[in-house]
């Protein structure tokens, strides 16, 4: 076999090892005590060609369902949106994509510039006034708003709404474990927040109070109520939005938000089964030195000419180890990139159309569905592009007829609220045909008389 | 790198009427968008997002990037990062349909080959690491670090006992310290002995009955195997704490050693380092655990297993710590990995990390005379110098770094580790042919000369790059953290009228 990524000839090797003055690379090993030497061969498969590389892969690779082929009405937190064709390219320059954290300022304006133009985005869309480089994902973004929000303090409690992602709460209990605040979850009712609950939870000792604006079944929060709640006492008001849906619905930096996170996958990230994905956090300007990550300023050279340079660099771990605001070190910057050329190439007019085409494709599934007999709508909300639909047959049965259909069905939402088993959660993106809706209606009527 | 010329802003080439997208017509009837939302909640005011053809977006993005080097670029030898060739098929692959366009919440059935990608990869990880149990999903290295931490954590405290001190050497990553806050427990920090090995003197005081954990990367960060490892296991077990591995520096044991071996109990991998996903200009990345039985009730959840023929997701573990990220893991990522432990196999990985160790001490050795050796001894896949000597001629490491960004090359790791004076870590991967090296020692050399006669042109430098030193001071201390249209046409206008000022006054 040929080891293509080893350039060391056996030549080199003499050389290298004369020069040294030793026999053998086994002498530079010396220092391992026997005892734990690794004696063997590990027992891992042989190396394959290239060519069989391919062969492996694409074989793996078909016995999955993918969405070149089937129509997906699965969202719940990842989308099947359009990505142009830029994205790619751009993120395949491996001057991007080969290139380490951007420590070297000076060799690194390309990617700091491009973080920057990231922070502007992130902030226009969002409505807030900060924004740093990213987060592993929207979820881990989310619970680092209340490690934020607490700041180390005891006693604390975050309060947030059943109505965020339910893999978004399990990760801030763990967080939450970590840090030792409560987590108080308040619950819904006909598919938003129920605010008297809510406010009968918040108390002197909220850190936060944390919504999903659209939430997890699709619908539009009352930001405005939730607002004076989370303000009244002290704590500081968290939303979660997709960015996407923000080219329609008002930002939360117009409802007074105080942090602003969420998952950029729906603008020019792929699926790629969750991950990487890319978390965003944004923040009010007096929150500026508590946020978590990187963040890249503008400033100048010693001509005065504009550059670009980590910043703010006293909150994190390399320098400020255990007293740091977050543990981040690596991020998701790659895929901030390719978001930055999402949203420069679908622009200040791209994004509104192509969340105006979500709504008008989710609005008539929406009522090509209410038609069907055996389905009913159960909220009755504004929603963004995806919608809660009660099904006569277990969720799981459904989808399994809708993929003999080529369609890849909704969630399942028994699988985290008991109270709502039998019921999916439809996503429906600019990236569904007419055609593929009306195969959508007409396989769930079918699935339903059957 | 370009020209030296500023290079604008992307919102500063946006033109209203230009678009670089192209979205399909609506082909559903449409209804007014205020009859669907209260009108208070539809946007007010557009995001103010660029305007620009697909070209310029293109123009633009190209140009930044050659404004940034990456490893197809140049000689990287930044230590600690492992800035290794990123093979072109791992690309390829992450990109076929069938891996890329997949959804994490599609029926099992219909995900068995990703599924199986990262059950091979979670068995092949046990066998590389001597693990009993691999959880994917950690995001990064330091996520990695916490939730190994948390499961410390719940495995002492299911038996009762309350064990809240972390011992780490003062040459770990900042991670670190910083990952055992975040769990809610209490970093203790031991110095390094002389041969830059823990101190076990230190080591023995440290541990009692507190004790939840030692945090140990080995090789160091100093990039020396840590001899003592057997005894420092015995002294962290018999206290009752649980020993762990920072995976940073795997590049140079594959196959000779394995931390299961040398006794740890928990270990974190940074497969964008020893395992080259791309390191994407700062990630993502994925930061997977192994750990030993003991520690398996524990793991974060779902995991993938196989009954039978058929791959699926296990979310029945009582004892999790839950989930630490969306999702199953940098999917990704980890495949572009598992397509590079593929092409190795086990004769490759061995020889990955021989010549990653023969490739360090090649240079150190051929560096030695010119810079101080912060530790005299066989390294691994990195060396650290002390620019202490230079320092004295009044050139610093940074100097010396930015003196290389002349050369076309990307600098050491600098100042780090933090116990080392005018530190620079130099890890060149065994992916550099001796004669890139052979150049790279030469123009060391050659800096190290010119600090002798002629300091300046080391003080000063970079001199060729598209920008000269930055002032992070003023950065950090007035912040400017986005662009904003508004001021930027008020400084416009200002400027535009000093003009005509001038113009007056000629």
């Amino acid at each position: 076999m040929n080891y293509r990524y080893l350039p060391t000839t056996p030549e080199d090797k003499a050389e290298m090892l004369s020069f040294l003055g030793i026999e053998s690379v086994e002498e530079l090993f010396a220092d391992i005590p026997e005892s734990v030497r690794f004696k063997g061969s590990l027992q891992i498969p042989a190396a394959l060609s290239e060519p069989d590389t391919v062969r492996h892969f694409t074989k793996l690779a078909r016995k999955n369902v993918d969405a070149s082929e089937y129509a997906y009405f699965l969202g719940a937190g990842i989308y099947d949106h359009y990505i142009p064709s830029t994205v790619n390219h751009v993120i395949s320059r491996s001057e991007f994509y080969t290139a380490y954290t951007p420590y070297q300022p000076e060799i690194s304006q390309g990617e700091l510039q491009a973080i920057f133009e990231f922070q502007t985005m992130i902030c226009e869309l969002s409505g807030m006034e900060v924004a740093n480089s990213s987060m592993y994902d929207g979820a881990t973004a989310f619970a680092e708003a209340a490690n934020l929000a607490v700041g180390g303090a005891s006693g604390k409690n975050v309060v947030v709404s059943k109505a965020v992602h339910p893999e978004a709460r399990e990760i801030l209990q763990v967080n939450a474990k970590g840090q030792g605040y409560e987590v108080i979850e308040v619950d819904c009712k006909g598919g938003v927040t129920d605010l008297a609950a809510l406010e009968s939870a918040v108390n002197e000792n909220t850190a936060a109070v944390m919504v999903q604006y659209p939430n997890f079944f699709g619908a539009v929060e009352d930001l405005v109520s939730i607002e004076k709640i989370a303000h009244k006492q002290k704590g500081l008001f968290v939303v979660s939005s997709n960015p996407l849906a923000l080219g329609v619905l008002q930002p939360p930096g117009a409802y007074n938000a105080d942090i602003v996170v969420g998952e950029v996958q729906p603008l020019g990230i792929q699926m790629q089964l969750g991950g990487p994905s890319c978390g965003y956090f944004a923040v009010k300007e007096k929150l500026m030195r508590k946020i978590p990550g990187r963040i890249v300023g503008q400033t100048t050279d010693q001509e005065g000419k504009r550059g670009f340079v980590l910043t703010l660099q006293a909150r994190e771990q390399h320098i400020r180890r255990e007293k740091a605001t977050s543990n981040i070190c690596s991020n998701q910057a790659l895929n901030a990139l390719a978001a930055s050329v999402a949203m420069s190439a679908l622009g200040k007019t791209g994004v509104q159309e192509m969340a105006r085409l979500n709504v008008q494709k989710t609005q008539y599934a929406i009522r090509e569905i209410a038609k069907l007999a055996d389905y009913s709508l159960v909220h009755h909300n504004p929603v963004f592009n995806e919608f809660v639909v009660k099904a006569p047959k277990a969720v799981a049965e459904v989808n399994r007829e809708l993929l003999k259909r080529k369609i890849v069905g909704g969630y399942d939402l028994g699988c985290d609220y008991p109270e709502l088993a039998g019921h999916m959660l439809l996503a429906v993106t600019e990236a569904r045909t007419k055609e593929e809706i009306d195969a959508l209606v007409q396989g769930l009527e079918e699935i339903g008389r059957g | 790198m370009g020209n030296n010329k500023e290079k604008e802003l992307i919102f500063e080439m946006s033109k209203k009427g230009r678009v670089a997208y192209s979205l399909s017509e609506c082909d559903v009837p449409e209804v007014a968008l205020d009859s669907v939302f209260p009108a208070e909640y539809l946007r007010q005011t557009p995001a103010e997002l660029p305007e620009v053809s697909e070209l310029d977006l293109m123009r633009h993005y190209t140009e930044l990037s050659n404004r940034n080097i990456g490893i197809d670029t140049t000689f990287y030898p930044l230590g600690s990062c492992t800035m290794k060739y990123n093979p072109k098929i791992n690309e390829d692959v992450a990109r076929y349909a069938g891996f890329a366009k997949i959804h994490p919440y599609q029926a099992e059935e219909t995900l068995q080959g990703a599924l199986q990608v990262l059950y091979d990869l979670q068995t092949e990880l046990c066998e590389i690491t001597g693990m009993d149990e691999v959880s994917l999903q950690p995001a990064a290295g330091a996520q990695g670090e916490w939730t190994a931490l948390m499961m410390i954590r719940a495995y002492h405290e299911s038996r009762g006992e309350n064990r809240t001190q972390v011992i780490v050497p003062d040459t770990a990553h900042g991670t670190n310290p910083a990952s055992v806050a975040v769990a809610g427990l209490e970093t203790v920090t031991i110095s390094s002995d002389d041969q830059g090995n823990v101190n076990l003197d230190e080591l023995r005081k440290a541990v009692g009955p507190k004790t939840a954990a030692l945090m140990l990367t080995n090789p160091s960060t100093l990039g020396l195997f840590e001899e003592n490892i057997v005894e420092i296991a015995k002294i962290v077990h018999e206290a009752g704490g649980m020993l762990y591995y920072d995976g940073a520096n795997t590049n140079a044991i594959l196959g000779i050693t394995r931390p299961g071996d040398m006794g740890f109990d928990v270990v974190h991998l940074n497969m964008h380092k020893t395992f080259t996903g791309p390191h994407g200009g700062g990630g993502p990345g994925a930061g997977p655990i192994g750990c030993k039985k003991e520690l398996v009730p524990f793991l974060p959840r779902p995991k993938v297993v196989k009954d039978g023929e058929t791959y699926r997701l296990d979310y029945d573990i009582p004892q999790s710590i839950g989930r630490v990220k969306a999702y199953y893991g940098n999917f990704g990522i980890l495949l572009r990995t598992f397509v590079y432990i593929r092409a190795n196999g086990p004769v490759g990985l061995r020889r990955v990390s021989e010549e990653a160790v023969l490739n360090a001490n090649y240079m150190m050795r051929k560096l030695a005379p010119y810079y101080d050796l912060a530790y005299d001894r066989v390294c691994k896949h990195e060396f650290v110098l002390s620019g202490r000597r230079q320092k004295k001629l009044g050139v610093r490491t940074l100097d010396i770094a930015k003196r290389l960004l002349d050369f076309g090359y990307h600098p050491p790791t600098i100042y780090f580790p933090l116990i080392v004076d005018e530190c620079m870590m130099i890890e060149p991967t065994e992916t550099e042919s001796k004669e890139t090296m052979d150049k790279f020692i030469d123009v060391l050399i050659e800096i190290a000369k010119e600090v002798e006669e002629n300091p300046a042109i080391v003080q000063e430098a970079p001199h060729t790059t598209v920008v000269s030193r930055l002032d992070e001071v003023t950065a950090a201390r007035k912040p400017v953290l986005r662009y904003r249209k508004a001021l930027q046409e008020q400084a416009a206008l200002q400027e535009e009228g000093s003009k005509v000022n001038e113009g007056v006054n000629v």
